[in-house]
């Protein structure tokens, strides 16, 4: 009979997960040099599904490059666009109508309502407990109903244009919308008592994955990683963008810097954003969705541009940088998730092989967009 | 000492909490359909494969311009058309549409000055040959009329 290989107390081993793993989200690998059950190194392995995003923005004319934005993150798609028509508005010159902008703004925020939920849902299967993602996705699918007889997709939307949108929305969404918002807030409570009040939920997370604020910063992490770790940015708030400003909303904080932390953040925005879309179906303008004036062939003026948005993973940037030319000289994307997940890397020294999917489930990594 | 036993009560008091809405949500009548035996009916606006839109005659309103296989991002439409003598437009002879590479992105019905485009809404589409999905958008119209 063979006997199991014991290991002495300073030999280690290396244990790969992923690139095809249920915990890793995505088609992420993690090299993991292991002592027993306690990781002493771990590196992430990127670029599995690179597909030249930015390559094709130099490529494609600006109107080709407008679904490109909405295949980079699959849970938040809009908030990518969003960003992208903001930046190629600005260096146009393009007014937008204040009904668009607004309508934006509702869609931005299900969308992030719809991220989130899935973000909780897998979160907590990633602990252990798979019926909340059930409850998640039923939300979720009543924001993926709204959002598809509006768009016509469920995903990939491609629904901002520059200048406006690329149709308006009617009566039926507005009331099912309103009808979401007091839903969603029922649900709201369930998760918490079904979830955040659970003594084995707490106890995996409380205390663990600890990011200092410094850790922070030096990796320019966002979201709700930035903010469970007590930074209170938001860029909706600090570089306001679109009509944002005309919002009253909070930015949640938390000072835990743990697991427990950045869930905590997640699960406030939901409420923050179901805050927005409220005020944003209340004070719908009426109007045109699409600029009177607005050039045939698009061809900003050379220049050196840029903006942040805030995105349900963080803060996204576009930086365009024009040649007055039909496509863009360079086109740099600020992916909020690729700077969260080298914090694994650095964080997840000591830690036990169980809390690192935990921390790693709370990053909320979406790998397609990491990779871009 | 009174922490410890406190926090096993309150531990248990909510994982008790936790099994009430599972079993609430245990009796609830389902909320899936249970495809491919039951489907949903696509919405108005669904993007799905385009398709041409024909006139009164069944003719294909398109006119040829190649607005939409210029707008397309990928390069997946591939026309052609001629001019018969004594008309003032051309007529469409070939539409072909290269379902692999078309990522649904709606660009070329936007395009579209002549109302000629429309999304379809097919989406069961899945075969082993890729032959497939080289759509003759035009053979479709004539079949359709058939």
């Amino acid at each position: 009979m063979s006997s199991p290989i014991e290991l002495q107390s300073d030999e280690t081993f290396i244990l790969n997960v992923g690139p095809q793993h249920p915990a890793t989200h995505g088609v992420l690998r993690v090299k993991m040099e292991m002592n027993g059950e306690y990781i002493v190194e771990a590196e992430t392995v990127i670029g599995y599904i690179h597909r030249m995003h930015e390559k094709m923005g130099e490529l494609k004319t600006y109107p080709q490059y407008l679904m490109n934005l909405s295949r980079m993150d699959y849970l938040g798609a809009l908030g990518y666009s969003h960003g992208h028509v903001l930046v190629v508005e600005k260096a146009a010159g393009i007014e937008v109508p204040e009904r668009a902008e607004y309508i934006r703004a509702i869609m931005v925020e299900l969308n992030r309502v719809a991220s989130h939920l899935f973000w909780f849902g897998a979160f907590v299967m990633d602990l252990g407990g798979f019926s909340p993602l059930m409850y998640a996705l039923q939300d979720r699918e009543h924001i993926l109903d709204m959002l598809e007889a509006v768009t016509g997709s469920r995903l990939t939307y491609c629904y901002f244009r520059y200048g406006g949108l690329y149709n308006d929305v009617d009566d039926q969404f507005i009331e099912s919308a309103r009808k979401f918002i007091p839903r969603m807030r029922k649900s709201l409570k369930k998760y918490h008592t079904l979830v955040t009040g659970n003594i084995i939920f707490r106890k995996r997370l409380e205390g663990v994955a600890p990011l200092s604020k410094e850790t922070c910063r030096k990796y320019g992490a966002s979201s709700a990683v930035a903010r469970g770790s007590g930074i209170n940015f938001d860029v909706r708030k600090n570089e306001p963008y679109s009509v944002y400003p005309e919002f009253d909303f909070d930015v949640p904080v938390y000072h835990g810097c743990d697991s427990l932390a950045r869930y905590n953040v997640r699960m406030d925005e939901i409420e923050q954003s179901l805050r927005i879309i409220e005020q944003g179906l209340d004070k719908l303008p009426g109007g045109p969705i699409m600029p009177k004036k607005k050039p045939k062939i698009i061809k900003p003026p050379v220049g050196d541009y840029y903006q942040a948005v805030e995105t349900a993973r963080g803060s996204f940037g576009v930086r365009l940088v024009s040649d007055g030319g039909k496509t863009p000289y360079r086109l740099k994307l600020r992916s909020p998730t690729y700077s969260n997940m080298h914090l694994f890397d650095e964080s997840c020294r000591g830690m036990l092989i169980s809390d690192a999917l935990a921390f790693m489930g709370s990053l909320d990594l979406v790998i397609p967009e990491i990779d871009r | 000492m009174v922490a410890y036993f406190s926090e096993i009560f309150y531990g248990l008091i909510s994982l008790f909490q936790g099994m009430a809405i599972t079993f609430k949500e245990f009796i609830k009548p389902p909320v899936t359909v249970s495809y491919p035996y039951e489907t949903l009916p696509m919405c108005d606006r669904f993007r799905g494969h385009v398709e041409l839109i024909e006139n009164e005659d069944g003719k294909a309103n398109c006119v040829v311009c190649g607005l939409c296989a210029r707008a397309c991002p990928s390069g997946c439409i591939t026309l052609a058309g001629v001019k018969p003598e004594g008309e003032k437009k051309k007529v469409l002879t070939k539409y072909i549409l290269d379902f692999t590479r078309c990522s649904l992105c709606g660009s070329c019905v936007e395009s579209c000055n002549f109302n000629a485009l429309e999304f379809s809404k097919e989406y069961n589409l899945a075969s082993r040959r890729k032959e497939d999905f080289i759509f003759d958008l035009l053979g479709r119209l004539e079949d359709r009329n058939r």
